[in-house]
């Protein structure tokens, strides 16, 4: 231990604490034993992250902000930059698989109760990463300046239009312009570039300093810091590092294998990842016949789409955005809804896993209806699915309460 | 868990019954990048017919020559007619606004057309134009009706007209015949006035100048799936490693 | 948790395996970002080699070609400025160009393929000025007298008429003689050995 305050390491140490941070966050972070495949998703958030970064700031290097030189741009960097295309895929597909990771690494908090007691804040911290994220995503997505890059601005920018009274000065603003232009392209180049993404390091810095702090959940949902050995190390728990460092490290190189696949093989993805009307130049006087949002806002998109009746003399539109925004609100207060004594879904009632499978059922179902045209019949499913995707969270004080809970084990099991 | 998972692929199942239908029948093609000889019909096809109205600006000539296997002075010589060099990128002369006031829109680039409106669907519209003298060059699509665009290649293909055929999508049958009730006057298309090519020959241009289209769309797709499988192997050998290391370490537990 | 029956060895050899395909991959995925920073197909398009037809040129007269942002001078020498070149030697720095200023090809006495045709980047190997074309004899003050050449209006150095730069002044080499080929009699590429170069 001694030997270790000497040389360069001991020189740093005296004046950044580099050896105690190590071992606060790695080497003596007790980390529960029992995480399964669920618990891969955070790290590949970050791994994800890094991509984006990395890519996104060379992509910058041959970008054109302008409206006119941006699309020409795009195939430049495809076609004349030296493997500029290995670096666009990896953007592009990187940016589909952060959706992807996101969405699992918080479905498994909903699985194992991650954002109940004392993991609130970490919860919230997490909720504002992907209300950026989507922010950072809708944003990177115009760029290109394609048509479904214009078109999917247009429709969005043009929502809040439907808010009483400041509406149509507010999309006046955030479009800088009487119409989507290379303004409102070039005001969302800044902050996609940099603004938001600094914030959201931040918010990824801040999201693991609040886990840290309290410790991570696991599979069963107990508290391994409840069964503490003669040392004060919890008995259920193992250093990070190496035993996770070493295990996320193969993870990673499973992740890295499918995202090559797809990168390599499959980049547009039958058209999700790369839309195929993106490929033609945006055209403000020629509308797409069928605009969609990418694919990782449809489920929200649908429930836009399913209010088609106006109420108390505002539009359906008006209403159509509150459920949208009340959606992603929602989730920001599940920490206080789920009252169940036990945090896992493996110890709770039947009632809270066939309600969590109805949840997954109704967010995809949404997904795939906000992704095509819609028809009457396909309304009336969206606005079934909307309701039942706020059911599980309206009804969630009850059933959680109500249910007969399993008892949890003292220790954790595999 | 499993069970979760297991419930959930179950319970998608009806959703399918939510799936569109009705769309245009597109003949399907399988485009083939190393298949040279075609893409250099194709880019023959493609320079002597299409870019009088339709620039490629996207893609560059030397690329082109290169990547289909074509000397650049043979190239130049051949494909190129204008004071263009070697490695200028594929523009034409007819400005957007000329390409506007004589067909009504501008005639597009066609770099990545591929790519927006898929090979089965090129592959198809060029197939597809028939007389039809109410439009104003004479001609209509079935793939893409009223189109703007007067039929470039009718000295190869000859030119088409309407015939009875089966109507697209559900046709009605009769029970008891089993032949169709209800026909749709232009359900098929007849050639009344050859061309320089006969139908084979002009199928076997047109998937040439379709390939050839899906190559300028992504130049480097070949490269893209060269490089891919070394990627791969090379990350599953790293995996293989990662693995073990795990294992190793993780004997430590329990 | 257990870390008694640790076998040692086989965890260095993993961990050192395990690092070095690792760092392999690192190497990899820097190669592609590293590359992206070459000249694009954009730039070498733009930095093509470019033709020149010599007829164009009076006897005694130069003209300036661009190629790659920069001046390549043309200058096309009677045979009175071929043997002024030959009486200079004694003032100049490198009259026989030791120094890899041009190719192989231009390394002779009057420093080009073609006795007629001087070809070398207008840039002068001091700071990177253009030096003015200064055939008039006497008309720069030079030790031993002017006889025609290059004058650097920005820190004076001077050059022959075989771009051969001469003692005393701030530049220390001969003007460059950039690769270039004939393809024909009159007609020049600049930017482009040719096969026999």
């Amino acid at each position: 231990m001694n030997k270790m305050f000497s040389g360069l390491l001991g020189w740093v140490d005296d004046r950044m604490p580099v050896v105690s941070t190590w071992e606060k966050h790695l080497s003596k972070y007790y980390a529960p034993k029992n995480f399964n495949v669920w618990y891969i998703f955070g790290v590949l958030s970050m791994l994800v992250l890094v991509n984006q970064l990395l890519t996104g700031v060379w992509l910058t290097m041959s970008f054109d902000t302008s409206a006119e030189g941006a699309f020409a741009s795009v195939e430049y960097i495809m076609r004349d930059v030296e493997y500029g295309w290995i670096i666009r895929y990896m953007h592009s597909t990187g940016a589909s698989a952060f959706f992807i990771v996101v969405y699992l690494h918080m479905f498994r908090a909903m699985l194992y109760g991650s954002y109940r007691k004392p993991r609130e804040l970490v919860w919230l911290i997490g909720m504002a990463i992907y209300l950026v994220l989507m922010a950072e995503g809708f944003m990177g997505y115009v760029l290109p300046w394609g048509q479904m890059s214009y078109w999917g601005a247009q429709v969005i920018v043009s929502l809040f239009g439907a808010i009483p009274v400041v509406g149509d000065a507010l999309v006046e603003w955030i479009r800088g312009d009487f119409l989507i232009s290379g303004i409102t392209m070039n005001r969302f180049f800044a902050l996609h570039v940099i603004a938001l993404p600094l914030v959201l390091v931040m918010l990824v810095f801040l999201h693991i300093v609040a886990l840290h702090e309290v410790g991570s959940n696991n599979p069963d949902g107990i508290d391994i810091k409840k069964n503490k050995d003669a040392n004060g190390i919890p008995r259920d728990g193992i250093p990070f590092h190496p035993y996770y460092t070493v295990h996320d490290i193969f993870g990673v190189a499973v992740f890295l294998f499918v995202f090559c696949t797809v990168i390599f093989f499959f980049p547009e993805m039958g058209g999700y990842f790369l839309e195929h009307a993106n490929f033609e130049e945006a055209n403000n006087l020629k509308t797409p016949e069928h605009i969609a949002p990418v694919w990782y806002f449809t489920p929200f998109y649908a429930m836009l789409r399913a209010v088609t009746s106006p109420f108390l003399g505002l539009d359906a539109k008006f209403w159509g955005l509150v459920v949208m925004g009340g959606a992603i609100a929602i989730l920001f207060v599940l920490p206080w809804l789920d009252r169940s004594a036990v945090k896992s879904i493996r110890y709770k009632g039947w009632i809270s896993k066939v309600a969590l499978l109805i949840f997954v059922i109704s967010f995809v179902v949404l997904g795939y209806l906000g992704a095509i045209s819609s028809t009457p019949g396909r309304t009336t499913a969206a606005q079934i699915f909307t309701l039942l995707y706020f059911l599980y969270f309206l009804l969630m004080p009850i059933y959680t309460r109500l249910e007969k809970t399993k008892p949890v084990p003292e220790r954790v099991t595999s | 868990m499993k069970k979760f998972i297991i419930a959930c692929c179950f319970a998608l199942f009806p959703v399918s019954v939510l799936a569109a239908g009705g769309a245009v029948h597109l003949d399907h093609i399988d485009v083939d990048a190393t298949n040279k000889a075609s893409l250099q019909s194709g880019a023959q096809i493609f320079t002597n017919y299409c870019m009088g109205c339709h620039s490629a600006r996207f893609s560059r000539y030397e690329r082109v020559a290169d990547d289909l296997g074509i000397p650049h002075d043979l190239y130049m010589e051949n494909l190129v007619f204008n004071d263009d060099k070697i490695g200028s990128l594929m523009t034409i002369a007819m400005t957007k606004d000329h390409g506007k006031q004589f067909f009504g829109a501008a005639p597009p680039d066609l770099t990545m057309v591929s790519r927006v409106r898929q090979p089965d669907w090129l592959y198809t519209y060029l197939r597809t134009f028939y007389r039809d003298d109410s439009r104003p060059f004479g001609v209509n699509n079935k793939t893409f009706p009223n189109v703007g665009m007067p039929h470039a290649l009718l000295d190869l293909q000859g030119v088409q007209e309407c015939a009875p055929g089966p109507l697209a999508g559900d046709a009605k049958l009769d029970t008891l015949t089993g032949e169709t009730i209800a026909e749709d006057p232009c359900g098929s298309l007849e050639v009344i006035e050859p061309g320089l090519m006969t139908p084979e020959e002009y199928d076997q241009a047109m998937y040439d100048l379709v390939n050839f289209l899906a190559y300028t769309a992504e130049p480097m797709a070949e490269d893209r799936k060269r490089i891919g499988v070394y990627v791969l192997l090379f990350i599953a050998l790293f995996g293989i490693f990662a693995y073990l290391l795990n294992r190793e370490y993780w004997k430590d537990i329990h | 948790m257990t870390t008694d029956n640790v076998n040692a060895n086989r965890r260095r050899f993993l961990i050192g395996a395990t690092s070095a395909v690792g760092a392999a991959g690192a190497v990899g995925i820097a190669v592609p970002f590293v590359a992206s920073w070459l000249p694009s197909a954009k730039a070498k398009a733009a930095g093509a080699p470019v033709k020149y037809n010599l007829s164009k040129i009076e006897p005694g007269a130069m003209v300036t070609v661009e190629w790659r942002g920069k001046p390549v001078f043309i200058l096309r020498r009677t045979s009175e400025i071929l043997e002024t070149v030959t009486q200079s030697e004694g003032f100049l720095s490198d009259p026989t160009s030791e120094r890899p200023q041009q190719p192989a090809y231009a390394k002779n006495e009057y420093r080009s393929i073609k006795d007629e045709y001087l070809i070398v980047l207008g840039v002068c190997t001091h700071l990177g000025c253009a030096p003015k074309h200064r055939p008039e004899p006497g008309s720069v003050e030079s030790e031993g007298g002017w006889v025609g050449g290059f004058f650097c209006p920005c820190h004076g150095s001077k050059f022959d008429l075989a771009g051969r730069v001469y003692k005393g002044v701030p530049a220390p080499s001969n003007l460059a003689v950039p690769p270039h080929q004939y393809l024909s009699d009159t007609v020049v590429l600049i930017g482009e050995d040719g096969e026999s170069a």
